[in-house]
């Protein structure tokens, strides 16, 4: 331990840290004690080795940090190789000013085109979306006719005079069904429940423009409900709501989950909203269900051109149409349309149990 | 070949010594003792090229050339540090002659000797300071060795306090120890250790 403080006090004497009385004071003791003198001298030997030691590490590693800058800058060459690689860099260093110039020039002029682009955009692409509705609209034209053609063609074999098949869903216990207007390509209607009970049907109301149409089973093996569990909602839904249908794209009932994409349908029709789910051909004229078990709207129709884009008729068009159809005939003045759902606290599963009862698949066909 | 280089370096050595002011090269002097970069490497684009050349046109390689000429460098720093210093040529003739002293050297050594084409080209006389260096060189060796075989972390405890010159707390810090007491004492028993290896193998030299 002794020997610890020695040494730090030589050093510091040593390094000219001492202050002038403990100098004196050290200065003494060597002169009386030899052997602390000798210490002295021999490590101010060994402390300016390691100086020169210091300093020839310092001097040796700035030199091979010079060494390899300049082999990297390509000023000096150690081989072919290596010298490929610096004349790359040579000419970076060389170049480095022009390439900036060239790169700030070809930056303004990228900026430049883009805002011209910009500028004159507008009304080019003003015109590349009215076209591109333009080629919506035929779309969805040849999407009917392909999809009169082709259940058709599925449904040729079983019963040759079904023209087409969709999905309708009660609005009155007493057997007033609602469906979408395209799903009604004949004259009469079979309307199945989910059991594959059939009954007859009569078209009561088409209204082609909202692509809606009412239906009244008249069978003698229907027996009338007196409340429907599920409400008919006359208000607009909220963007990003969540909300099912219930369907027949097979013969089964089938349930599928979305959310509400858009509060206007296809090209800002107001009277539809869109409707990001899975649909498929049947669906159409299928019931869609708020969280709360109320019917928000009718499935309709789906865009071809995009994936899970599909149009619904708000609810509140069930109003307009019947309505519509009281003011025309008196003897419809009974319908009455549920405006409060019984399953609203319910969950899904529960709810889809007490509501699919209600929504039939709907066989149109020639009489 | 010979003849090519030979006049190469001699229009080197006659237009370099034309451009060169006295004043600069003291600047770079200067810097070179100092460590400052900037001054090293212009010493280096200056001179390392033409050593470069000399030493491959004599058998050397790419790491021969750059050895002897680092070794030369070191040489001149330590003359610039000497207060007796004097430096009574151009930096380049002064590199260049040192240069050929020690790859005629390490020639010899190897076996190998080569008479090399002198006569032409400028040289000082370099021997004494030639001396000076190859004794700096081999007690550079000495504690090079006595370092390296000290083993860690006497070797890092060591070359932070004495070379990088940290102070004992921030030491204790970077290794680790609890205070700088305890670093202190460490420090302590691996300069014995050094100083021991250090001095046996400096005595035998002696």
């Amino acid at each position: 331990m002794e020997d610890v403080v020695l040494m730090e006090i030589i050093e510091r004497y040593l390094n000219g840290a001492m202050l002038p009385e403990e100098k004196a004071y050290f200065e003494q003791l060597r002169k009386n004690t030899p052997e602390i003198d000798q210490m002295v001298v021999e490590h101010k030997l060994f402390l300016q080795q390691m100086d020169v030691y210091a300093e020839h590490t310092g001097l040796k590693h700035s030199l091979h940090e010079v060494h390899n800058s300049l082999l990297m800058k390509g000023e000096i060459y150690e081989g072919g190789e290596i010298s490929a690689r610096g004349k790359v860099i040579q000419l970076y260093h060389r170049y480095k000013k022009v390439i900036a110039i060239a790169a700030s020039i070809a930056g303004i002029t990228a900026l430049v085109i883009s805002g011209l682009i910009s500028y004159f955009s507008p009304s080019v692409n003003n015109n590349q979306l009215q076209q591109l509705s333009g080629d919506v609209a035929i779309l969805k034209n040849e999407i009917k006719r392909a999809q009169k053609s082709s259940t058709a063609v599925e449904t040729a074999a079983p019963a040759p005079t079904v023209l087409s098949t969709g999905t309708a869903f009660l609005i009155d216990g007493k057997g007033y069904l609602v469906t979408n207007a395209h799903v009604l390509k004949g004259s009469g209607a079979i309307v199945v429940n989910n059991r594959g009970q059939e009954f007859d049907a009569k078209i009561v109301h088409i209204d082609q423009e909202k692509d809606l149409a009412v239906l009244k089973i008249n069978d003698d093996d229907y027996k009338p409900v007196n409340s429907l569990p599920y409400g008919i909602k006359k208000s607009n839904v909220q963007l990003g709501e969540e909300l099912y249908t219930l369907g027949y794209p097979r013969d089964e009932i089938v349930y599928n989950l979305g959310y509400l994409s858009a509060e206007s349908g296809f090209n800002g029709d107001t009277a539809s909203c869109q409707i990001s789910i899975s649909a498929n051909r049947g669906n159409s004229g299928g019931p869609v269900f708020n969280k709360n078990g109320e019917i928000v709207g009718i499935l309709s129709t789906r865009q071809m051109a995009a994936d899970g884009v599909v149009f619904a008729v708000k609810a509140k068009g069930i109003y307009h149409l019947v309505d519509e159809l009281k003011k025309n005939d008196t003897s419809f003045q009974k319908i009455k349309i549920p405006s409060s759902s019984s399953v609203k606290g319910l969950n899904r599963v529960d709810q889809i149990k007490e509501v699919e009862d209600y929504i039939f698949l709907v066989k149109a066909y020639n009489e | 070949m010979a003849s090519f280089w030979v006049t190469f370096i001699v229009v080197l050595v006659l237009k370099t010594a034309k451009v060169k002011s006295d004043t600069n090269e003291q600047v770079l002097l200067r810097g070179l003792v100092n460590n400052d970069s900037k001054a090293i490497e212009t010493i280096y684009k200056d001179n390392f090229n033409m050593i470069q050349a000399f030493i491959l046109n004599n058998n050397g390689t790419y790491d021969d050339a750059r050895d002897i000429f680092q070794e030369a460098v070191i040489t001149l720093y330590e003359k610039a540090k000497s207060e007796s210093f004097v430096l009574t040529s151009q930096i380049k003739t002064y590199i260049y002659s040192v240069c050929r002293r020690l790859w005629l050297k390490r020639l010899q050594q190897m076996g190998r000797y080569i008479s090399a084409p002198d006569g032409i080209e400028e040289t000082v006389p370099v021997e004494e300071d030639m001396e000076i260096h190859e004794k700096r060189n081999a007690d550079f060796m000495i504690m090079d060795r006595a370092m390296n075989s000290l083993g860690e972390p006497c070797k890092s405890l060591l070359e932070a306090y004495y070379i990088q010159r940290k102070g004992m707390t921030e030491i204790s810090v970077e290794f680790g120890y609890t205070n700088a007491d305890n670093a202190k004492n460490q420090k302590y028993k691996c300069l014995m250790r050094l100083k021991k290896l250090f001095f046996t193998q400096y005595n035998i030299g002696e």
